[in-house]
């Protein structure tokens, strides 16, 4: 009976809120016979990123969660968006993924074009255009990182498609936690090797105080030229080691008895299928 | 039948006012109950003064705390943005791009009227789905310094001082009992200067820094007035 498809012509394209009105409505109707619909699984996270004197320090957690249980225990969350720019997501894990691939290849496809390195402002600019499209639907908050041609640059990206640029940003769960690092330590103009420190005690502070942030620090270090992705940078999460076994030596259960029986098995036929590798 | 589609049609617009609502609460604005911070311009012999508080809030938590809500438009015309500041950001790139492209075509500087018809243009084909207060104030050769105000809603109208944001209600008071016609530069500054400073110490969701600027034929002269560098007033 409702519209499946209501097309608004907003911002001069068409949103068609396909699925939104249905969803509110099947949502009800579940809730009334008692379920719940499935939860997607959101990353919970702790993602940062700090200007220094050289470039950019991008930081990220681990942990993947779907409700209160950890789907991934490490999972990827600084995405590759071109040679010189890598991007942290929070939120939605699929959202993060598809958007920052989105963007990657719409820029990839741009930098053919001009002939250029991309620029972190067009990254900027592509990730807000598509995020406010879609009015806060698509749940990606994002930590953009580089270096481009005019020097080092970092914005926050939030999913209603608002950006800010600062020397220092954090995002999801644990940004409150890693905030209050950043701003107790940061200076301008760090040193790599200070800049990498903060990020990773910053990101640390997501983990253990934070539910929703868990397991290793992945950091990555852009520069004028370099890149380095390094995953895992810290295991902050090691697993345990027993100290005990519980396993029994052989010979600690006495044979009272042992009988043996062959199966005596014919081949009936045999029939040999060739795969078609052409 | 008939009572079918009723009953379809007022499910629907309690999910869209629902859905609505959650998309407002959910929004990232530049405040957290309807429109944050506040900004203020002042025209003068000569130009303009405009300034605001540097506060955007998701919630009670502050994501950005040295914010720039005044942005350049084209060389000598800004905006000062309050409300959510994904839909000012986007409105103002917009603008911008239209403007840039209509300066280029009459190759002269745009009037301020024109920049600020482009925003109330915008703010009022899409009100429903927009929350944005912003002020558009500049200068141009035909009719020197002008403020523009064009609220929620998207109406324009001039005035010779505006002010806006949620903090703004603190400050009317003042702002009517102080403003003079004729003043002078250096008096503007201050006025916008203390205004901002009483409605960043009443209201929760504007606070941080003061960022001024006087927009003029000479251009544009910006500054930041720091937490401990505000004007003091006395304390209970």
């Amino acid at each position: 009976k409702c519209p499946l498809v209501v097309s608004r012509t907003f911002w001069g394209k068409n949103i068609k809120c396909v699925c939104f009105y249905r969803n509110a409505l099947l949502e009800a109707d579940i809730n009334k016979l008692g379920f719940s619909s499935p939860a997607a699984r959101k990353t919970g996270t702790t993602i940062c990123g700090v200007v220094y004197k050289d470039g950019v320090v991008l930081g990220a957690d681990t942990r993947a969660t779907e409700g209160m249980v950890v789907a991934d225990k490490n999972c990827s969350k600084i995405h590759y968006i071109s040679p010189n720019i890598y991007c942290c997501g929070a939120g939605t894990a699929a959202d993060t993924e598809m958007t920052t691939q989105i963007i990657s290849s719409n820029l990839e496809l741009h930098s053919l074009s001009t002939g250029r390195l991309p620029r972190v402002t067009t990254a900027n600019r592509m990730l807000k255009q598509m995020l406010f499209r879609y009015q806060g639907y698509i749940g990606a908050a994002l930590v953009l990182g580089g270096v481009d041609c005019n020097g080092p640059h970092l914005y926050s990206i939030y999913p209603h498609g608002s950006t800010d640029k600062l020397p220092y940003v954090t995002m999801g769960s644990g940004s409150l936690a890693a905030m209050a690092v950043f701003e107790d330590r940061y200076r301008p103009n760090m040193e790599e090797e200070e800049a990498k420190r903060l990020v990773r005690d910053a990101i640390a502070a997501g983990i253990f105080n934070d539910l929703g942030s868990g397991s290793n620090i992945d950091l990555c270090v852009i520069t004028k030229g370099k890149v380095d992705y390094l995953r895992p940078h810290d295991m902050a999460n090691k697993k345990g080691v027993r100290t005990g076994s519980y396993r029994y030596k052989h010979g600690t259960t006495g044979v009272l008895t042992k009988a043996v029986t062959p199966l005596n098995l014919e081949v009936v036929e045999e029939s040999v299928q060739t795969m078609d590798t052409s | 039948m008939c009572v079918c589609v009723c009953v379809c049609v007022c499910v629907l617009q309690c999910c869209r006012s629902a859905a609505v609502c959650l998309c407002s609460s959910a929004r990232r604005g530049l405040s957290c109950n309807g429109w944050s911070g506040t900004i203020m311009a002042v025209e003068f012999e000569g130009g303009v003064v405009i300034g605001a508080d540097s506060r955007t809030t998701t919630g009670a938590y502050i994501a950005n705390r040295v914010t720039d809500k005044l942005t350049p438009i084209h060389e000598r015309i800004f905006c000062c943005r309050s409300g959510s500041a994904a839909d000012t950001q986007a409105i103002a790139d917009a603008v911008t791009y239209q403007l840039g492209f209509h300066s280029i075509e009459l190759d002269e500087a745009p009037l301020v009227q024109t920049a600020a018809s482009l925003f109330r243009e915008m703010c009022y084909r899409y009100r429903e789905e927009l929350m944005a207060g912003i002020i558009v104030a500049g200068w141009d050769p035909r009719r020197g310094g002008q403020v523009y105000t064009v609220p929620v809603g998207g109406m324009m109208t001039r005035q010779p001082v505006s002010v806006g944001g949620s903090g703004s209600s603190y400050i009317y008071g003042y702002v009517d009992s102080n403003y003079r016609a004729g003043m002078s530069k250096e008096e503007c500054l201050k006025f916008t200067a203390e205004a901002l400073t009483l409605a960043m110490e009443r209201d929760g969701s504007s606070g941080g820094v003061v960022r001024l600027a006087v927009v003029s034929e000479q251009g544009v002269e910006r500054q930041v007035i720091l937490g401990n560098q505000l004007p003091k007033f006395s304390t209970v």
